[in-house]
């Protein structure tokens, strides 16, 4: 087990650091930020001056050099716009995105994994037959859509929900938060349906498919001809037998969601780090978005070795697997 | 003989499928007292498995039992509601499957799945659960068996897995186990160990053996009495013995020449002719008439089941000796 979490650990050095390489060359090619940063009218002296003082004067691979040797500093750089540090700048919009994925993402899992096991299990019945119609609108309708449909209906006609921003925060270790609130509830509902609308057809697709087939097994069947209720043949065997699919997506859904809610963000004017990195990158605003992608990155190596680290609690064969 | 703890009358269970029914167990008649094994046989959809199923209420939709009755120590089986028919699942009638790596769960340890078994039918504290699941294991002879109820089934062989699965089957001494192919997965000598030592158990606790196979041979050195399946109906039944010695039905009969022991080395084995019919469209009348030499046109009805003694067939021109037929 101990050698495993050692060899995934370099291997999530590994991919850390050729990303690194590629994030840091791709922006790079994407354009010169100094026509960005610098106001069109500025003399000569001022432009090599910025130029010097930002190091773009120096070779590439010099400024790689220097970006890896900051960030293992823990210094991201310094926003060409904002000219603040890029990790406060983050760090000050992550608590809203943090806050709006976990609740959409876990909340349409849970919900999504409870339909979709009713649905495997009665694939008969009415009820079943809707939540598979409600798991093909979920797919199908576009989010913005969903999304201005949602500020229509519950915001502007009804008048139950705001439609935009974080509302009341609270500070709770140095960040701020919405959800301890009722006001900062209540604001984040509409995006959080808006976002979890797709990922619960996925996860009510995923557990009804997972169930169905589950159930047809000789498991279930010598679990049922020993006498066991349904209640805990759904409890006890199932939930086990389907949670491995369920969890990889899971953790896939919550890496992305958490990097690209930005359609959702910027629908519910939700100022989370989905909106940052467009705006970073529609101004060239390259510190910003190298480290963006960078913790991105980290993010969903983080993810994929926590998940692993899942599967091997639950099923015994990945822990054998581990220590062979 | 004394009452018998399992008596099937007139048993039907269909299938009401979109091509139509399907009539996977069409009149199956027999008794079984305590302590006795009866071998079931019969080629693949010859309606073995179902009859299993149907005897423990586990027949998944669009199935259901029509017709017939299943009595369990006196008591209606077909009538019970689910929660009382659930209650005597495990406790009263079990059934271990053919394939050992697909019945238990992988993802719990042995000593979790007996547990859950245990659960079903009584109140044991967690002490009481263990002591009573290694008891178990070790009399169907698995060693050191508190130190396996905390191993996973990836760490059992095929053999030992059945094994557990044959200790959950046990957990509550039922009258009646229905064991479904129980060895066909395995090797042959673990085959014969496991036989051996489901007969001893059968023996030592009384309990009652439904030994379905379509190995004739195997079940023959098992069972003491047979039933033969064929299309759904049970085609000749009876003590083992007599029915290999002297087989009535035609099918039968060419069942016991095609075993392998039965012919002449270096002569190609005897077979019956033709393939079973499809249980959507049976012919109506025998369904065996189609295959069968000796039919004639009193075979376009369908016989029923004639007793003498302890034998019975279903058949208007039972053979009198196997040898007829071998050819």
């Amino acid at each position: 087990m101990l050698g495993f979490i050692i060899q995934r650990i370099l291997q999530a050095v590994g991919v850390m650091i050729v990303m690194s390489v590629i994030v840091f060359f791709g922006v790079y090619a994407i354009g010169n930020p100094i026509d960005i940063v610098i106001p069109p009218e500025a003399t000569v002296e001022i432009r090599e001056e910025a130029i010097q003082r930002l190091g773009l004067d120096r070779p590439l691979y010099e400024q790689y050099l220097i970006f890896v040797s900051n960030l293992l500093r823990g210094d991201l750089g310094r926003s060409f716009v904002y000219n603040i540090p890029v990790l406060e700048l983050i760090g000050g919009r992550l608590p809203a995105t943090l806050e709006l994925v976990l609740i959409s993402v876990v909340s349409a899992t849970v919900i999504g994994v409870t339909l979709g096991i009713y649905a495997g299990y009665r694939p008969d019945s009415w009820i079943a037959k809707t939540i598979m119609a409600v798991s093909v609108l979920g797919f199908s309708v576009p989010s913005f859509w969903v999304g201005l449909i949602l500020i229509l209906t519950f915001a502007v006609n009804l008048g139950w929900l705001p439609a935009g921003g974080r509302g009341d925060t609270v500070q709770i270790a140095g960040l701020d938060w919405s959800f301890p609130t009722i006001d900062g509830l209540s604001h984040i509902v509409l995006p959080a349906v808006n976002l979890a609308l797709f990922k619960l057809a996925m996860m009510i697709r995923l557990a009804r498919a997972g169930t169905r087939e589950i159930m047809l097994t000789d498991t279930i069947k010598f679990a049922r001809a020993a006498g066991l209720s349904e209640g805990t043949i759904l409890r006890r065997h199932l939930l086990k037998l389907i949670s491995i699919p369920i969890i990889t997506v899971f953790g896939l859904e919550l890496g992305s969601t958490l990097a690209f809610a930005v359609v959702t963000e910027t629908i519910f004017s939700w100022p989370g780090v989905g909106k940052l990195i467009i705006d970073s990158i529609a101004v060239l605003d390259r510190p910003v978005m190298v480290a963006y992608l960078i913790l991105v990155a980290f993010l969903f190596v983080t993810i994929n070795f926590v998940i692993d680290l899942v599967f091997a609690l639950i099923d015994p064969r990945v822990r054998r697997g581990m220590s062979a | 003989m004394s009452a018998p703890v399992l008596s099937v009358r007139n048993l039907r269970t269909h299938f009401f499928t979109r091509a139509g029914v399907v009539k996977a167990v069409d009149g199956v008649s027999f008794d079984l007292s305590a302590g006795e094994i009866m071998g079931l046989v019969g080629e693949s959809g010859s309606g073995k498995t179902v009859t299993g199923f149907s005897l423990l209420g586990l027949i998944d939709e669009p199935g259901r039992i029509v017709e017939g009755s299943i009595k369990l120590n006196g008591v209606e089986l077909t009538s019970l509601p689910d929660a009382e028919l659930r209650a005597r699942r495990g406790k009263d009638i079990s059934m271990i499957f053919q394939d050992p790596i697909a019945t238990l769960n992988p993802m719990l340890t042995i000593g979790q799945q007996m547990k859950l078994a245990i659960d079903a039918h009584e109140r044991l504290g967690k002490r009481a659960a263990e002591a009573r699941a290694a008891e178990l294991l070790t009399q169907v002879g698995i060693p050191s068996a508190v130190a396996r109820l905390r191993s996973y089934p990836h760490e059992f062989s095929g053999g030992m897995r059945q094994r557990v699965a044959i200790a959950i089957a046990l957990l509550h001494r039922p009258a009646v186990i229905v064991a479904d192919e129980p060895t066909t997965a395995l090797d042959v000598s673990i085959q014969a160990q496991i036989l051996f030592q489901m007969r001893d158990l059968a023996n030592e606790t009384g309990t009652a053996l439904i030994w379905i196979s379509h190995d004739l041979a195997v079940v023959s050195s098992l069972a003491k009495k047979l039933a033969v399946m064929y299309a759904g109906r049970i085609v000749e039944q009876g003590p083992t013995a007599a029915l290999l010695r002297d087989p009535r039905h035609p099918y039968t009969a060419g069942l016991i020449a095609s075993l392998p022991a039965m012919a002449t080395p270096g002569t190609p084995l005897v077979q019956i002719p033709g393939t079973t019919p499809s249980l959507l469209s049976l012919p109506t009348g025998c369904p065996f008439a189609p295959r069968c030499e000796l039919a004639t046109s009193d075979c376009n009805t369908e016989p029923e089941i004639t007793f003498v003694g302890d034998r019975g067939w279903r058949c208007f021109h039972p053979v009198s000796h196997a040898r007829e037929l071998t050819t």
